[in-house]
């Protein structure tokens, strides 16, 4: 049994009244609750539109030759929905959202460390953001370098690249700030009790993940600025032409945006490592193993960027140093979907939906992960390398791992921060059709890219039209049930029931106080258990 | 350790290490004549590296910190010298 710690008298964070009015009360707020939604709505805003992108990239590849725009809006299109989603949705989503909203309240913490910090954290974000959305606008058109700026053409291109580049660079002061605030708030605002063993493993996740943003984000910046001089001063950074190496600016990219992928991921695996025990009523199985293995996960992920290189005329000692390096990585992954699954075995399985996308998570991301097995091992990767194989793996992972993890968490911790529920009925519903959405969209691009349909590619043979015909049918049903999933929510929030203290029945802090939480979190100590899943 | 603690270092510390920084700067630039190959690259890096440990122990102060910010920032420099290392096994066997 969990008793409420909190009384039922006090103010909430939505109705706390504050200095300021109106708006001014969230946008001047330094409280990580109201960030955490200042951050939501932000991302939400830019994730719509990017799967708009997204879906018009898909019908234009509907048929072969010109379907609904030209090559170069085509070009525009990738590139645009690849920095939206990476740079302003899914490296600073969960961390972002629901480690704002979240962190400090399962280590029994009243806010952040530096609240201040992270308010503005959330302004040079947005500026970023701005930057980012000019840069489609502006004289020279939008960037069509794809989002990862390849050397010498993103050096040549007329495009607005630099634009496009500052928006990336201002976007990373976010990312490493919002990291600095988590590590220094998990080492020091810890509840006097909770030592870093008796912390549920989301806050672990997350403390990986801030290191990930704080050791390897400088490097990305560097990188651009480099870029951007290359373009101004035509220094000879990258550019053969000027006495420079292009291989130099993969590996600069990728040492970066390898452990990005992470910076994704880990926080998702944090959220499922949450639902699952709640879900089961179960202890999670091998506690420290999983917090480890997201340490091991972060550490080990920092050594294997040379996988996105392979073809592009590394030495031969480098390439099978990185494959194998590569190989390494997937073991601690493993050891998180076992322990998942150790965890859920003769549990009490309640099929919830946040249970549901949580287990499609696990689905879709081993799809993703054993994929990349056949990307990190140097022969196979020779075949797939540049073809569609890689979008669909890049997209179970990202979009099946994070994309679901993201739901997961909405779903999961709803009740929490709006203190209502969303109707059961029509988010499984939702939830049915964005899978089968999903995986009709992403899984016919393995067959095609193993085939040889090579990516960012305008035009294709007409013998790759099916697969592209029954992609976009799939992209047309994802998007609908986003749509379905997003009403529902958006419902929930205005008018669902009430929700109580703890609808799930989980065992970590954040159900041990009022929803939605006040406006400190807990108005009195909050009890520290040794092990926060004890389910038994 | 704590937050409140301050150690103040003695002008004649600061002032050997800012001896031994403006020579290992004045081997930087003497090194630059020999040509060692890769070994160039390598040489620069340690002496670039053994300045920035003199400039993180005595300027910066975690000489006189807690053991785990040592480990932390131990770790973090072990990172990067791996990160170049491997950057490197690419250029060397090129
Ligand atoms: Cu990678």
């Amino acid at each position: 049994m969990i008793n409420a710690t909190t009384t039922m008298e006090s103010v909430s964070y939505l109705d706390h009244k504050g200095k300021y009015k109106g708006i001014f009360a969230w946008i001047f707020a330094t409280d990580h609750k109201r960030i955490a939604l200042l951050y939501l709505y932000a991302i939400s805003t830019f994730f719509v539109i990017g799967a708009i992108l997204g879906l018009l990239m898909r019908l234009e590849l509907i048929s072969p030759g010109q379907t609904i725009m030209t090559a170069q809006t085509y070009n525009g299109i990738f590139t645009v929905h690849g920095i939206m989603m990476i740079f302003m949705v899914v490296i600073p989503g969960l961390s972002a959202i629901f480690g704002n909203f979240f962190l400090p309240i399962l280590i029994g913490a009243k806010d952040v460390a530096f609240p201040r910090l992270n308010l503005f954290s959330w302004y040079i974000f947005i500026t970023g953001s701005i930057l980012a959305v000019l840069s489609q606008f502006l004289r020279s058109g939008p960037p069509d370098t794809g989002w990862t700026f390849y050397a010498p053409y993103s050096t040549a291109t007329g495009t607005n690249v630099i634009f496009a580049t500052t928006a990336a660079f201002v976007l990373g002061f976010s990312s490493i700030l919002t990291g600095l605030n988590f590590i220094v708030t998990i080492h020091r605002m810890r509840a006097p009790k909770m030592k870093f063993f008796s912390m549920p493993l989301f806050p672990w996740s997350i403390y990986a993940t801030a290191w990930i943003q704080v050791l390897a984000t400088p490097i990305i910046a560097i990188t651009l600025l480099m870029l951007i001089a290359e373009r101004l001063f035509k220094i000879g950074f990258f550019d053969p032409a000027y006495g420079g190496d292009p291989i130099l600016f993969q590996h600069m990219f990728w040492i970066y945006s390898h452990p990005a992928v992470y910076i994704m991921i880990l926080p998702a695996m944090g959220v499922i490592t949450e639902i699952i025990p709640t879900f089961c009523q179960r202890k999670v199985y091998g506690y420290k193993a999983i917090a480890m293995s997201s340490l091991a996960i972060a550490g080990v992920g920092y050594l294997v960027w040379g996988h996105h290189m392979f073809t592009s005329g590394m030495s031969e000692t480098a390439r099978w140093v990185f494959s194998l390096l590569t190989f390494i990585v997937a073991i601690p992954s493993a050891v998180k979907v076992f322990n998942w699954l150790a965890t859920m075995y003769k549990g009490s399985i309640d099929l919830k939906p946040p249970l549901l996308y949580a287990l499609s998570f696990i689905f879709l991301f081993s799809i993703g992960g054993l994929t990349g097995l056949v990307l990190g091992s140097l022969a196979t990767n020779i075949q797939v390398h540049d073809t569609s194989f890689v979008v669909a793996h890049f997209h179970y992972i990202v979009f099946g791992g994070m994309g679901f993890g993201f739901f997961a968490a909405l779903h999961y911790w709803f009740p929490k921060i709006y203190g209502r529920m969303y109707n059961f009925r029509r988010a499984n519903i939702a939830w049915g059709i964005l899978f089968v959405g999903f995986n009709l969209l992403y899984f016919p691009l393995f067959i095609i890219g193993m085939q040889g349909m090579p990516r960012r590619y305008y035009d294709y043979l007409p013998q790759f039209q099916t697969g592209h015909v029954i992609s976009t049918i799939g992209g047309i049903i994802l998007i609908i049930g986003l749509f379905l999933m997003i009403r529902n929510l958006v419902l929930g929030a205005r008018k669902g029931a009430k929700a109580p203290a703890n609808p799930w029945n989980g065992s970590t802090l954040e159900w041990q106080i009022v929803s939605p939480p006040p406006q400190e979190n807990f108005d009195e100590d909050p009890l520290i258990k040794n092990n926060p899943y004890d389910y038994e | 350790m704590s937050e409140n603690a301050t150690h103040i270092t003695e002008y004649k510390t600061l002032g050997i290490v800012l001896v031994t920084l403006l020579f290992f700067t004045l081997i930087t630039i003497v090194v630059t004549s020999f040509d060692l190959a890769v070994w160039n690259v390598v040489l620069a890096l340690v002496i670039a590296g053994t300045k920035g440990f003199l400039v993180v122990t005595y300027f910066m102060h975690i000489k006189y910190e807690s053991l785990l910010l040592k480990i932390l920032v131990g770790m973090v420099f072990f990172l990067f010298a791996l990160i170049l290392v491997i950057t490197f096994i690419d250029y060397a066997y090129r």
